[in-house]
C-alpha cells in the first residue's frame, strides 16, 4: 500500500496512459478514439508537472521570506503541450466532422467497408 | 548582410514562419505562392549559408532570446543537422515552382493561400525539428510541422483523403505523445532538457530504468513518425490520398527529418556507436528494416494505385536506412545518411511525376495508364529515370547509397545482408517494371490518346531532381563526403 | 428555447465586462503573477463563446466577424515574430528584448508585454475561430442527421 502511496503521481500518470490508450484502439467510433487520445495526452501533463512540485514550495518569484521555489520549467512546457493538444483534438473533430458529411457515418468499420467497395 | 550572418541560424525558422502568418493574412492564391516561393528559395539559400559555415569554422551555436544555454533554448548547427537542412530546404525550393499550377487547377484563391500556408507551417516545423538543440522545442516542431500535415493531405482530391488524414493524426499524436514521455523521463533524471546537456549527463546514470524506459519511449514515438515496418500503417493512405504536391513534399521531407531525430537520440544523446553494442535495439532494429524491405516491397508490387506503390515503397527505403543505422559503423551511417539524401531526391521526383499525370489523366490507376509513354513522353522518361536510381542501378545515385549500405554489411562478415539488400532491389524492379510495361508496350486507351505532355511549369522541377539523381550518381563528392563525415561525429558522439 | 430565457440574458450581460475584465488583468498581470497571454486569451473568447451560446452564433459573428478573425490569427503571429525580429536591429539575437528599454530589465519587461499581447491576439482569435467553424456548421445538421437514419 504504501508502495503506492509513495509514488501515487506516478500510478496516477500509468492509469490515464494506459487507459487512453486503450480507448484509441479498442472504440471504433471517431469521437471516442480521440476522446482516448486526450486522456492520454492528459497523463502526460501529469507526468511532467508532479516531479516539478516541491512540498512547502512556493512560486518562483525571488524573495527574502522564502527559501524553497518550486519548478516553474513544467508548468511553461505544458501549457505549450496543452495547447498542442487542443490543436490536435480540434483538427481531429474537424476532420471527424468532414467524414460525417462525406460518409454519413463515423463508425471506423462502417467507414473502412464504404472505402473496400 | 554581414549582420544577418549571424543570425541565420534563427532566420532559417523564422522565415517561413513569417511567410506562412503572411499567406494566411493576405489569403491571395497567386500571391501566396509568390511569398511561399521567395521565403522557400530564401530558406534553401540560408541553409547552403549555414553549412558552409560549418564546414569553415565548425559547430554554429545560436542562443535564443539572448539566455545561455542550457537555460534557454538553443540552436545548434553541426555537419549532421546542416546536411539535413539542406535536404528539407532544397526538395522544397524545388517542390513550390511546380505547386502553382497543379494547385490553382483544383482550389479557388482563398483555399490556396490556406494551401501555401500549411505548407510553410509544414516547413517551419521541420527545420525548426532540425534545428533547435532542445529536447521539448523538438517536440513543439514536430507537432507544427504533423499538425500541418494532417490539414495538407485531407485537402486531396479524394474522400478517402479524410480518413487517411484522420488515421494519420491519431497515430502521429500516439507517436508524439510517446516522444514527450520520453523526453519527460530524461528531464526527470537529468534535470535539463538541452540535447548536448543532456549528452553530456547521461553516461554516468545511462543503465538506470528509466532513461531505459526513456529509450524505448523515444524509439517507439519516433518510429511511429518514421514509419519504420509494424508502424507504417498511416504513411500509404497519407501518400495515396493527399494531393500530389502534399505527397512529394512529405514523401521527400517528413519521414527524413524524423531518421535524423532518430540518429540524433541514438548516437549524440546515448553516447555514440558503444550504447549500441549494450542494448539489444541493433538487431531489433536490424530484423525490423529486413522485414520492412521485403514485406512492403512485395505489397508494393500488388498495388493498383501507383502513388499507393510509391508510398508502400517509401516504406521500404526506410527499412533500407533503418538497416544502415542499426550497424552503426562508419560506412554503414554513410550508407544510411547517402539514402535519406537520395531517397528525398528520387522520391520527391516521382511524386512530382505522378501529380503531372494525375494533373492531365485525372487519375493514377496502372490499368488506366496502358500507352502513356507515347503521349506523355518526357514525364515517363522521367520515371524510367528515376525508378532505375530507386532500384539502384549503377550510374544513378540509388546505386552510390546501396553500395555503402553493402560495404557496411560486408565489413561486419554479414555478405547474406548483401543477398538481401540486392533481392529487395530486384523487388524494387518489378513493381516500376510493373509501371514500364504498361506504359511503353500497351495500346494507348481513347483516353490517353487525346492526351498532351505535362505542362513545361511541372516537368522541370522534376526534371531538377532527375538531373541531380545522375549527377549524384557519378559525383559522390558532395552527397556520400558530407555523409561520411557526419557520420564520423555520429559514431564518435561528437557534438 | 433558451434564447428566449430573460434570466440567462439579464445575467450574461452582467457577466460578460466582469470576464472580459478578468482576461485583460490576466493579461497584463501576467508578468507579476500568475497568467499571460494564453490563459487571457481563452478567457476572452470564453465570454464571446457565451455571448453566442445565448444570443445566437449569428448575434457573435456581428459583434466579432469571421474575416477580422481570419485575420487577427496571423496578425498575431506576426506581433510574436516580429518582436524577435526588432531584436536583431538592435543587435540582439531572436526574441532577446534586453535592449528594448534603458536598462535590461525595463526590456525585458516591454519585450514579454507585447509578445504576450501576440499571443493573446492568436489565442483568442483561434479559440473562436475553432467555436464558429463547428457551430456555423449547426444549421447543416438536422438534414444530415435523418439521412443517417
Amino acid at each position: 500500500m504504501s508502495l503506492i502511496l509513495a509514488s501515487i503521481n506516478y500510478w496516477v500518470t500509468i492509469i490515464l496512459m494506459i487507459g487512453g490508450l486503450y480507448i484509441v484502439v479498442a472504440h471504433g467510433n471517431m469521437v471516442k478514439k480521440l476522446v482516448g487520445l486526450g486522456i492520454f495526452q492528459t497523463s502526460v501533463y501529469l507526468l511532467f508537472l508532479s516531479p516539478g512540485k516541491i512540498l512547502g514550495g512556493t512560486a518562483p518569484i525571488i524573495s527574502e521570506k522564502f527559501e524553497v521555489y518550486s519548478n516553474p520549467l513544467p508548468h511553461v512546457l505544458i501549457l505549450t503541450a496543452i495547447v498542442v493538444g487542443v490543436a490536435t483534438i480540434a483538427l481531429g473533430m474537424a476532420l471527424v466532422v468532414r467524414i460525417n458529411e462525406a460518409y454519413g457515418t463515423i463508425e471506423d468499420d462502417e467507414v473502412h467497408e464504404m472505402e473496400q467497395e | 548582410m554581414s549582420f544577418m550572418q549571424e543570425h541565420l541560424p534563427a532566420l532559417q525558422v523564422v522565415l517561413p514562419l513569417v511567410a506562412a502568418s503572411l499567406c494566411a493574412l493576405f489569403r491571395v492564391g497567386y500571391l501566396s505562392w509568390l511569398i511561399t516561393l521567395s521565403s522557400s528559395i530564401l530558406s534553401f539559400l540560408v541553409a547552403v549559408f549555414l553549412l558552409l559555415r560549418v564546414l569553415e569554422q565548425g559547430i554554429i551555436s545560436y542562443e535564443i532570446g539572448g539566455w545561455s544555454p542550457p537555460f534557454g533554448i538553443e540552436y545548434r548547427v553541426d555537419l549532421i543537422n546542416a546536411f539535413v537542412l539542406l535536404i528539407v530546404s532544397c526538395v522544397s525550393a524545388v517542390i513550390v515552382p511546380y505547386t502553382q499550377k497543379s494547385i490553382s487547377a483544383r482550389f479557388g484563391s482563398t483555399e490556396q493561400s490556406w494551401f501555401y500556408c500549411m505548407y510553410l507551417l509544414v516547413l517551419t516545423g521541420l527545420l525548426g525539428v532540425t534545428i533547435t538543440g532542445d529536447a521539448f522545442n523538438i517536440f513543439v516542431f514536430l507537432e507544427i510541422s504533423s499538425l500541418a500535415s494532417y490539414a495538407l493531405i485531407a485537402m486531396g482530391r479524394d474522400r478517402r483523403g479524410l480518413t487517411a488524414a484522420y488515421q494519420y493524426l491519431i497515430m502521429g499524436t500516439i507517436g508524439a505523445t510517446f516522444i514527450v514521455i520520453g523526453i519527460g523521463l530524461l528531464w526527470a533524471m537529468t534535470g535539463t532538457l538541452n540535447l548536448y546537456d543532456l549528452a553530456s549527463r547521461l553516461p554516468e546514470i545511462k543503465s538506470s530504468r528509466p532513461v531505459l524506459a526513456a529509450l524505448a519511449f523515444l524509439t517507439v514515438g519516433v518510429s511511429l513518425k518514421l514509419a519504420l515496418f509494424p508502424l507504417h500503417l498511416w504513411l500509404p493512405n497519407a501518400y495515396a490520398y493527399g494531393p500530389s504536391v502534399a505527397s512529394a513534399f512529405l514523401a521527400g521531407t517528413a519521414t527524413k527529418v524524423s531518421i535524423y531525430l532518430l540518429l540524433r537520440f541514438f548516437f549524440t544523446i546515448f553516447g555514440g556507436a558503444t550504447f549500441f553494442t549494450e542494448t539489444p535495439l541493433p538487431e531489433i532494429l536490424k530484423i525490423l528494416a529486413l522485414i520492412a524491405m521485403f514485406a512492403a516491397s512485395i505489397v508494393a508490387i500488388f498495388q493498383s494505385n501507383i502513388k499507393r506503390m510509391l508510398a508502400y515503397s517509401s516504406v521500404a527505403q526506410i527499412g533500407f536506412i533503418i538497416l544502415g543505422i542499426s550497424y552503426a559503423t562508419e560506412t554503414s551511417l554513410t550508407g544510411a545518411m547517402t539514402h535519406m539524401f537520395n531517397h528525398a531526391i528520387m522520391k520527391a521526383g516521382l511524386f512530382l511525376l505522378l501529380g503531372a499525370i494525375m494533373f492531365r489523366l485525372g487519375s493514377v490507376k496502372i490499368e488506366e495508364l496502358s500507352g502513356i509513354g507515347r503521349k506523355m513522353p518526357l514525364t515517363m522518361a522521367g520515371f524510367v529515370i528515376l525508378g532505375l536510381s530507386l532500384i539502384g542501378a549503377p550510374g544513378t545515385a540509388g546505386f552510390i547509397s546501396k553500395w555503402y549500405l553493402g560495404l557496411g554489411a560486408l565489413e561486419q562478415g554479414e555478405w547474406w545482408i548483401l543477398v538481401l539488400i540486392v533481392s529487395a532491389s530486384l523487388l524494387t524492379m518489378i513493381y516500376i517494371g510493373r509501371v514500364v510495361e504498361v506504359a511503353y508496350f500497351r495500346e494507348p486507351t481513347d483516353e490517353v490518346v487525346q492526351l498532351k505532355e505535362a505542362p513545361l511549369e511541372m516537368l522541370w522541377p522534376a526534371y531538377l531532381l532527375i538531373a541531380a539523381a545522375i549527377y549524384f550518381g557519378f559525383d559522390t563528392s558532395f552527397s556520400a563526403d558530407l555523409a561520411r563525415q557526419a557520420a564520423v561525429l555520429l559514431v564518435n558522439a561528437v557534438y | 428555447m433558451i434564447r428566449d430565457t430573460i434570466i440567462l440574458r439579464v445575467v450574461i450581460k452582467l457577466l460578460l465586462p466582469a470576464i472580459l475584465l478578468f482576461a485583460l488583468y490576466v493579461q497584463f498581470h501576467g508578468d507579476y503573477g500568475p497568467g499571460g497571454g494564453f490563459q487571457a486569451g481563452v478567457a476572452a473568447a470564453a465570454a464571446i463563446i457565451l455571448y453566442g451560446l445565448v444570443f445566437g452564433v449569428s448575434a457573435a459573428r456581428k459583434i466579432m466577424p469571421q474575416k477580422l478573425l481570419f485575420s487577427l490569427i496571423p496578425i498575431g503571429v506576426l506581433v510574436f515574430s516580429g518582436t524577435g525580429i526588432v531584436s536583431w536591429f538592435f543587435g540582439a539575437n531572436y526574441l532577446d528584448y534586453s535592449p528594448f528599454g534603458s536598462d535590461s530589465k525595463s526590456g525585458q519587461h516591454l519585450g514579454i508585454l507585447i509578445v504576450e499581447l501576440g499571443v493573446f491576439i492568436t489565442v483568442f482569435s483561434t479559440m473562436l475561430a475553432i467555436f464558429y467553424s463547428f457551430a456555423g456548421r449547426s444549421e447543416a445538421l438536422p438534414s444530415n442527421l435523418e439521412n443517417d437514419k
